[in-house]
């Protein structure tokens, strides 16, 4: 049951997060911040079918995630949440052909390690 | 060039900002006000109406509202370290709030993550022919 909630709950975060991603990059850069603004942008996303597949997938890891919490202890459910981490990354360099400079890899890797030494 | 990097980095770190602190509290609130058990699929959207709840769910809208915002300019490759300071502050919260032990382990950790987040944020949240070569709409 665990291990079916955190398969769910990965496959649908790491989909959902990179369809937002793509949907925010086609959206273009958000400048102005003023209520009107951005209640217009939001009008222009809600017709973005990436948009809306990133919530729905972001619904379904969601409803997951609640149930996770309920059968485990957070200390189980945050690593879950790591492995989403190392697949988007790895998207992001080859599905959204990010360049990812040694930098950014320097500093994603640094960020694993410190997940998993915190959560597990 | 340079200044509009550096317009870009601020308004990146003001967003990231922005999106760790929801999300960190918006998860705080939610753990707080969660059930010991869900029985039926009704109690997951009545779960939804406890007070501590409807706040962390309030607190996840603003964050993935936040995070849309900051992936419309910054790379997800950017978002994805420089936001995993909530790791952080979700173990501090831990020893303050909760009074959880932090183990040494855990400090390193931490150690580790901070410095991983000083390295890419310190870096352009753009890399700018990632973003040009994107016209097919």
């Amino acid at each position: 049951m665990k291990w079916v909630m955190i398969g769910i709950i990965v496959a649908s975060t790491t989909v959902g997060e990179i369809l937002q991603a793509m949907g925010m990059r086609r959206h273009g850069e958000i400048r102005d911040f003023r209520p009107g603004a951005i209640g217009r942008a939001l009008t222009l996303l809600a017709r973005n079918k990436f948009v809306i597949g990133s919530v729905l997938m972001m619904a379904i890891s969601f409803f997951a995630y609640m149930g996770l919490l309920t059968v485990s202890e957070l200390s189980f459910a945050v690593p879950a949440t790591a492995i989403t981490y190392v697949l988007e990354t790895v998207l992001a360099k080859y599905l959204l052909k990010e360049q990812v400079n040694w930098l950014r890899w320097a500093g994603a890797s640094l960020v694993i390690c410190g997940v998993a030494l915190v959560s597990l | 060039m340079s200044s509009e990097a550096a317009r870009l980095r601020v308004k990146s770190w003001l967003c990231a900002v922005l999106v760790v602190l929801s999300n960190v509290f918006g998860n705080f609130a939610m753990k707080r006000g969660m059930p010991a058990q869900l029985e039926s699929p009704l109690a997951y959207i009545t779960t939804l109406f406890q007070p501590w709840v409807a706040l962390g769910v309030a607190l996840l809208i603003l964050w993935m509202m936040s995070r849309m915002a900051l992936l419309s300019w910054a790379d997800l490759s950017y978002v994805l370290p420089v936001t995993s300071i909530g790791y952080v502050l979700v173990a501090i919260c831990g020893k303050f709030l909760l009074h959880e032990q932090i183990t040494t382990r855990r400090w390193v950790g931490i150690g580790l993550i901070m410095l991983g987040v000083m390295l890419v944020g310190g870096g352009t949240p753009q890399t700018g022919l990632s973003r040009t070569a994107e016209p097919k709409a």
